[in-house]
């Protein structure tokens, strides 16, 4: 347990003994070979967390061993089975129930009174949901839709209303009330979220990677009931450096590099020596040999800036897991079982690997679901996560409103940005251009290309001195011809 | 060990996020642009390079019909015209 603690932080005095004992040591060492001492330092700090490591992960492998004999030998053997069992093909989630009978006669009863007109599903539903409830309300269901249609038909938004200044104040008025720059710990383990402001701005902004981008990864079946599996799917997926598994002596003498691994972090992270070798191959000019538990990497050509080089490459050196997930966590969850969640997203590679439910499993980076699961899902996310940025905060938005902004960054079938000059790549006029920043520049210019503005806006409009093409402006008065009565 | 190089190989018509999409046929296209009164250009579009677009093998010039689940109309109807992508 005394290793446990950080020799370094504690006051505890056998701790500092020890420090100082390897301290004592490590200057002699010093003065035998000066040339290696910085390469010597780093190594005593790695040798130091190697041991923490090393402890911990001992006690928290024990622990797990008591758990498993716990659970006895035969569901082990059984859990194997089943994933033998599973295939490469993932079979898409079963198609959800049929709804009682009742329901169904009602619903085509409704769709004959309603003919040719429309409501809309959800309004449906709880009709039927209340008249099944009371018999009563059976005969006078031609009453209730017809007075449904009507209130739905008086409440839907007219045309030519201007839902788009509608919808920036109702979502722009609570904004106001965000705190500028939160930082919040989303309760799923250490995970840092960029939330409030910058995160909204972040969405409509549509860039490219979210400042922290972040996977909730779910697991098929077998393998979020069974922590064991879910473990090996999350190794799979974090990404694992030769330096935290491995430690790299540089010799100088012989112009080499040792490569010494610990079988139990080995086991831990589920990686075999061949599995270093194959990745350590890649870098060029060296040669690898493998020595029992150490790999002896020799240079092609000795030289020592070489030598240093490829130290440094191999520190970096990824053995597995998806470029982009820099750390999991895996959490169980109430009536789910184990959930990974990563700091990192990388959604093309981490729907590849078996285990991933890749029907469930969801990123906040919007660019990349664009990229791999299409626009029309992209358009679900931004809605989803726009909701969830303002709901976390305690503003209550109306849906709608960013459901229209996700429309409208998406009708192109890319994700256009939305910043304070309108939709972005969208052309702009040019009266409404001057009129907003160096009038004469902006007109001598337009002049000068023989730009043309076809007066589509609010503010080139009320320039010209004509009425806006919006609400009751766009529309026109249409006589029919006829005889007088 | 070779089974983690293995891939899993996926629908992602089946995804959560992904609604339904389907192509029009030509008779329905009329319908459409007969009902709406509009020119196929004036629909949202969707690019050909679409993930969806591809698994569905949707071709410039067709039109999508998608149902989203939506939560407050329960299912909504869109249509996205295909247009091709200039990248």
């Amino acid at each position: 347990m005394d290793k446990k603690t950080t020799p370094k932080k504690t006051k505890n005095k056998k701790d500092k003994k020890k420090v100082d004992t390897k301290k004592s040591l490590k200057t002699t060492k010093k003065i035998a070979k000066k040339e290696k001492k910085q390469i010597k330092k780093k190594e005593y700090k790695k040798e130091v967390k190697e041991i923490k490591k090393q402890t911990k992960k001992t006690t928290l492998k024990k622990a797990k061993e008591e758990k498993v004999k716990k659970k006895g030998k035969i569901e082990k053997k059984k859990e194997e089975e089943k994933e033998e069992e599973e295939t490469k093909i993932m079979v898409p989630p079963p198609a959800k129930k049929d709804e009682p009978e009742e329901y169904k006669k009602l619903r085509t009863e409704i769709k004959k009174i309603l003919d040719d007109r429309f409501l809309p599903g959800s309004v449906i539903d709880e009709i039927i949901i209340k008249v099944l409830n009371e018999k009563a309300l059976e005969k006078k269901l031609k009453i209730i839709i017809d007075r449904a249609f009507e209130h739905y038909y008086k409440n839907i938004i007219d045309p030519a209303e201007a839902c788009g200044i509608v919808g920036a104040q109702s979502i722009g008025e609570p904004g106001t009330q965000m705190t500028m720059r939160t930082f919040h710990y989303a309760g799923v383990a250490e995970i840092n979220v960029t939330l409030g402001l910058p995160r909204l701005i972040e969405i409509v902004d549509a860039r490219s990677i979210p400042s922290t981008p972040m996977m909730n990864i779910y697991l098929r079946e077998a393998y979020r009931i069974n922590s064991d599996l879910a473990k090996k799917v999350a190794n799979q997926i974090e990404i694992t450096k030769l330096n935290s598994i491995a430690d790299i002596e540089t010799d100088l003498t012989n112009l080499t590099i040792k490569i010494k691994t610990n079988k139990t972090t080995l086991d831990n992270k589920n990686i075999s020596i061949d599995e270093i070798v194959d990745s350590i191959k890649k870098i060029r000019g060296i040669d690898v040999k493998v020595e029992k538990d150490s790999i002896k990497v020799v240079l092609d050509e000795p030289s020592y800036k070489k030598l240093l080089d490829i130290n440094e490459t191999l520190k970096d050196l990824k053995v597995k897991g998806i470029d982009g997930i820099k750390r999991i966590f895996i959490r169980k969850e109430p009536n789910e079982g184990y959930v990974i969640y990563s700091e990192g997203s990388n959604l093309e590679k981490v729907l590849e690997i078996i285990g991933v439910d890749p029907y469930r499993t969801t990123t906040n980076d919007i660019q990349a679901v664009s990229r791999v699961l299409g626009i029309e899902a992209a358009r679900n996310m931004i809605i989803e996560e726009a909701y969830n940025t303002l709901s976390e905060q305690g503003l209550n938005v109306d849906r709608r409103h960013i459901m229209l902004v996700a429309d409208v960054m998406t009708t192109d079938g890319i994700i256009r940005a939305i910043g304070r000059h309108g939709v972005s790549k969208e052309k702009e006029s040019v009266l409404s251009r001057a009129a907003f920043e160096i009038t004469v520049s902006h007109l001598l210019q337009a002049a000068r290309r023989g730009e043309i503005d076809k007066l589509g806006g609010v503010a080139e409009n009320i320039i010209v001195g004509q009425p806006v093409n919006l609400g009751t402006g766009a529309v026109e008065l249409v006589m029919k011809k006829g005889k007088k009565k | 060990m070779a089974k983690e190089n293995q891939k899993q190989q996926f629908e992602i018509l089946n995804h959560e996020l992904v609604p339904n999409h389907e192509i029009v046929s030509e008779e329905e296209k009329k319908q459409l642009f007969k009902k709406y009164s509009i020119t196929p250009d004036q629909l949202p579009k969707i690019l050909n390079i679409d993930p969806v677009c591809l698994s569905i093998g949707a071709k410039p010039g067709q039109i999508i019909k998608i149902t989203r689940k939506s939560t407050t109309a329960k299912e909504a109807m869109i249509y996205r015209l295909v247009v091709e992508s200039n990248e």
